[in-house]
């Protein structure tokens, strides 16, 4: 009687851990982003908007280190650089500064969020305004990020992250009025 | 007790005058104003910058906030308060604006901000609505669409694609907030739920005021009920107001009861006769309702200070009736021989202590001018009572306890006390050596030493301020003028200037109200800036080259500025119901028909202002303008008042130890007695000084007045011991005695408030006295006997 119980106990919990291994879940996902303590990579982003004509491409640099500090350095067209510190924005541009508190616009903080907590594999603060949703395989991963709330469903309607292992590869912006954003990254070396 | 012998006619008369006196003094005092502000310690005739730290300090913007937080429970349940409170108190005409991070009048700004864009942007200047100044506009504007913050001006860009919307909130950025805990501000640490409300009362008004805390008290427990570990704090100017009148007011009845409860024991103990005791407290009644009076009559208000002190003058003002009891001879004591005797005397130590408090009267600080009259009336009413009323109302064969038994042992005493004159001169010389090292720290001239705060209610200050990131109103550049126009017009010549030192680093930023409500010139200007629509839609065409916009998107842009044009110029009434209203009330200032715009300015993070550079900068200003352009650091101009104060009082107290000395030189005509009367009070004053520089005791100019007391209680002292009837009588020292006790009692006790001022006193004057006694023993002329 004993052993009969103590077999069915082992098998459950084998069974368990093999299901485990064999699907890639976002606990998993946010385990391995969160090992990535800081990073530097290169990227291009092309924003569609239908006010302007063309799209407008950017290119420059990220850097990131964890847990809360994101700074977004654009080279071209136009010198600027954007700073995510805890809850301050600060964009430069030329000789202006402007300073932001993410407190004050949600819907600019949960835009943000969505890359900052991603890479620090943060899940809670994503699911604070996103519902997840994750398709493929560790090798090749897309993260689908749908806001929670109805003043930023008005804004944006969908974050699509692309990564491969613990790195991200791209990050597809839609907005609620049509407009749309693709940003390619390409991780340069760790310093 | 036997029936008082009948009064004879004069006596008749003296009560009949007595009682009336005593009469129109409580008329006097029923219709009294009483006042426990710091007012009173500042100063009568002020210089412009002080007239303005005392505006500030009474009624300006920093007057009037109260901060809040609320401690205890856990962050969900702060929150909740916080917004309930906020909520309650948001409909309480007796708050302008309570703040606590929700965004409740965010929109209604917003709006206000768009609608005005192009009367307040300081931007919009004919350069930028030429083609090129588009073009560049335009361009800065798509670049912005590109990046992160484009997320919110992209719906802007057809109605203001130059970007004006842009500008307006970046210079309204008001710099430094608490951060946001579940929808509300809450402190760096997480521990507490922060508010900031500003009153409609000025900070002076301490009913107002009180009312104010009551009803935020009540907001809170009405909502905290379900939450019984959530704790309510509060600060501010208003609520120390509050709060130092409430110290001031239960110290000052609770040690006037004390005080009268100890001497009465006292008195009780060596008289051991009621009807000796009810008589000896008439003089001390009379003296302390002719000082309130006389300081009701004299400066329209009387300070709970005055009151606080004058409890402690009680236990000068019954020496009177100590000396005529106790020195009065013993059997069939008749009142005339002691009036014969010893009045002269009594009546020349009261003289000498008027001519002390004489110089209080001149000081140009209403509290201490207060307190020396209050003094000077008391005084002259305790011991004119004790001599011309008193001797009257003693019931036949009035005797008290016969004390001469403890005399002769008091005379033993003296006799030998001449023996510790090389032990005095050498704790004196020690105590010189004392001063003459400790001179450079001996004074404390910071105005915050007055204070009736408490040190632990400074500390929750400090810590909710910092929380807050409250404005620390230190630094402002005040400019005035005839009209609401003129000190617009003059605060955006000063802005322009102080916006190259924000530019330069050597500002965080400053605050105008011509930011928000700009001069009607300017207005017209910015007006004028904006072409006409067929120009601007031409312009626009020239503009848009090269960029990846087509003109037709700006229709909506050309519409708002073709309304703008003729839009009617902003006002200030069109400013109510914007949080900006509330700014510019506590910034531009009308009284009667003068104006004053002030211009707070903020120090760089981490850094400090060269004061000496913003007023070079500001220097530049045409020499009509400068005029009426003035720099003003509060913390410093305060200081520097109060220091100068501090240097009125020590010449005064020079002065008037000269008058006393100069009069006990014109009534004894001879300069050996005077110095002999003198030496003890000095050693006493140089004695009592040293102790409280060892023990650490910075002097404030509530010690200098302790001081001035010792002189004036010690004078009667050295006078009994120089008087010509040697050997001293064993009965005078006893009634010494006596009265150096009551008096030590009933300052002794100020030694124990909690408020500072108070508290100088008392521990000057009670040791000061009994030294005072000592010395005049000491130091007294061998007897011969």
């Amino acid at each position: 009687m004993k052993m009969r119980h103590l077999l069915l106990a082992l098998a459950l919990l084998l069974v368990a851990a093999i299901s485990h291994a064999a699907t890639w879940d976002i606990d998993q996902l946010m385990r391995s982003l969160a090992q990535t303590r800081s990073s530097h990579a290169r990227f291009v982003e092309k924003k569609t908007i239908a006010m302007l004509d063309q799209p407008v491409e950017s290119s420059g640099e990220l850097f990131y280190s964890a847990p809360d500090h994101l700074e977004k350095r654009t080279l071209k067209p136009k010198a600027e650089s954007m700073t995510v510190d805890g809850g301050t924005l600060i964009i430069e541009r030329g000789r202006q500064k402007h300073r932001l508190q993410l407190q004050d616009s949600p819907e600019l903080a949960a835009f943000i969020d969505s890359i900052r907590a991603t890479l620090a594999g943060d899940r809670k603060a994503l699911e604070r305004s996103y519902r997840l949703r994750l398709d493929g395989s560790a090798e090749h991963w897309t993260l689908q990020l749908l806001p929670l709330d109805e003043k930023m469903q008005a804004v944006v309607k969908l974050i699509r992250i692309v990564g491969v292992l613990d790195t991200l590869r791209s990050i597809e912006t839609t907005q609620a009025d049509g407009d749309s954003s693709l940003m390619l990254i390409d991780k340069l070396a760790t310093p | 007790m036997k029936p008082a012998r009948a009064p004879t006619r004069r006596g008749r008369t003296a009560i009949a005058c007595w009682l009336a006196f005593i009469i129109a003094c409580g008329v006097i005092i029923g219709r009294s104003q009483f006042t426990t502000d710091l007012s009173a310690f500042l100063p009568r005739s002020p210089t412009p910058a002080q007239q303005l730290l005392l505006e500030q300090i009474r009624d300006g913007l920093a007057s009037r906030l109260i901060l809040v937080g609320i401690e205890g429970a856990d962050a969900p349940t702060r929150a909740r308060l916080s917004k309930q409170i906020a909520q309650r108190l948001r409909v309480d005409p007796a708050f302008v604006s309570v703040n606590n991070g929700e965004n409740v009048s965010a929109e209604r700004d917003r709006v206000f901000l768009f609608n005005h864009r192009y009367l307040l942007s300081p931007a919009v200047t004919p350069t930028r609505f030429s083609a090129d100044g588009l073009h560049a506009a335009l361009s800065d504007s798509i670049a912005l669409l590109a990046s992160p913050a484009g997320l919110l001006v992209k719906s802007l860009l057809p109605r203001d694609p130059t970007g004006e919307m842009v500008q307006l909130l970046d210079q309204l950025d008001a710099g430094k907030r608490p951060p946001m805990v579940d929808g509300t501000w809450g402190s760096r640490d997480g521990a507490r739920a922060l508010l900031l409300l500003q009153t409609r009362a000025s900070g002076s008004d301490t009913d107002a005021q009180q009312h104010a805390m009551a009803a935020i008290r009540h907001a809170f427990d009405a909502v905290a009920s379900a939450s019984p570990a959530a704790r309510l704090l509060m600060t501010g100017p208003g609520v120390f107001s509050v709060t130092a009148r409430d110290t001031i007011k239960s110290q000052v009845s609770r040690l006037s009861i004390i005080s009268m409860a100890l001497i009465a024991t006292l008195l009780l103990l060596v008289y051991r006769s009621a009807t000796a005791l009810v008589l000896g407290f008439l003089p001390v009644i009379s003296g302390a309702l002719a000082g309130v009076a006389a300081v009701s009559l004299g400066f329209g208000a009387v300070h709970g200070i005055t009151l606080g002190f004058g409890t402690a003058l009680i236990g000068e003002a019954v020496d009177y009736s100590i000396y005529l009891f106790v020195q009065s001879e013993q059997g069939g004591a008749d009142p005339q021989s002691w009036i014969t005797r010893f009045w002269p005397t009594v009546r020349l130590g009261v003289l000498t202590s008027i001519f002390g408090f004489a110089a209080l009267l001149l000081s140009g600080f209403p509290g201490l001018a207060q307190l020396g009259l209050y003094s000077i009336a008391g005084l002259i009413a305790a011991a004119t009572v004790t001599r011309f009323v008193l001797p009257h109302l003693l019931p036949t064969n009035f005797r008290i306890h016969d004390v001469a038994a403890l005399g002769r042992v008091l005379s033993g005493l003296v006799q030998r006390a001449a023996k510790l004159r090389w032990a005095a001169v050498l704790l004196l010389l020690a105590a010189a050596a004392t001063l003459a090292l400790q001179r450079g720290s001996l004074w404390n001239d910071k105005i915050s030493s007055l204070s009736p705060v408490s040190q632990a209610d400074l500390a929750l200050d400090a810590s909710l301020r910092a929380d807050m990131g409250a404005p620390d109103v230190r630094y402002l550049v005040v400019v005035s003028g005839a009209s609401r126009e003129a000190v617009l017009s003059s605060a955006e010549q000063v802005s322009a200037l102080l916006q190259t030192q924000v530019d330069q680093g050597e500002l965080a930023r400053f605050e105008s109200p011509s930011r928000y409500l700009p001069s009607t010139a300017t207005q017209r200007a910015r007006q004028a800036s904006l072409p006409t629509s067929a120009e601007l839609e031409a312009r626009l065409a020239q503009a848009v080259a090269g960029l990846p916009v087509r003109s037709p998107l700006f229709a909506p842009f050309l519409a708002d500025v073709a309304a703008a044009r003729s839009q009617p110029l902003l006002q200030a009434a069109d400013l109510e119901q914007t949080s900006m209203a509330m700014a510019v009330d506590a910034m531009l200032i009308r009284q009667d028909s003068h104006w004053s715009a002030l211009l707070p300015l903020t120090a760089p993070e981490g850094g400090s202002i060269n004061a000496s550079r913003i007023s070079t900068a500001l220097s530049t200003l045409g020499s009509t303008a400068l005029a009426n352009v003035l720099f003003v650091d509060m913390k410093a101009e305060s200081d520097r008042l109060y220091s100068g104060y501090l240097h009125e009082v020590i010449l005064l107290s020079l002065g008037g130890l000269l008058a006393i000395v100069g009069l006990l030189l014109w009534v004894l005509r001879s300069p050996l007695r005077v110095l002999r009367i003198i030496a003890p009070l000095a050693a006493a004053v140089i004695t009592v000084t040293a102790g409280l520089a060892v023990l650490g005791q910075q002097l404030i100019i509530l010690h200098l007045v302790g001081l001035l007391l010792v002189v004036a209680v010690g004078s009667n002292y050295a006078l009994f011991f120089d008087r010509a009837d040697d050997p001293i009588s064993p009965r005078t020292l006893a009634s010494m005695l006596f009265a150096n006790l009551t008096t030590v009692a009933g300052f002794g006790l100020l030694a124990f408030s909690k408020v500072s001022i108070l508290q100088a006193m008392g521990v000057t004057v009670a040791p000061g006295v009994v030294l005072a006694l000592i010395y005049s023993a000491i130091f007294a002329r061998t007897t011969r006997a």
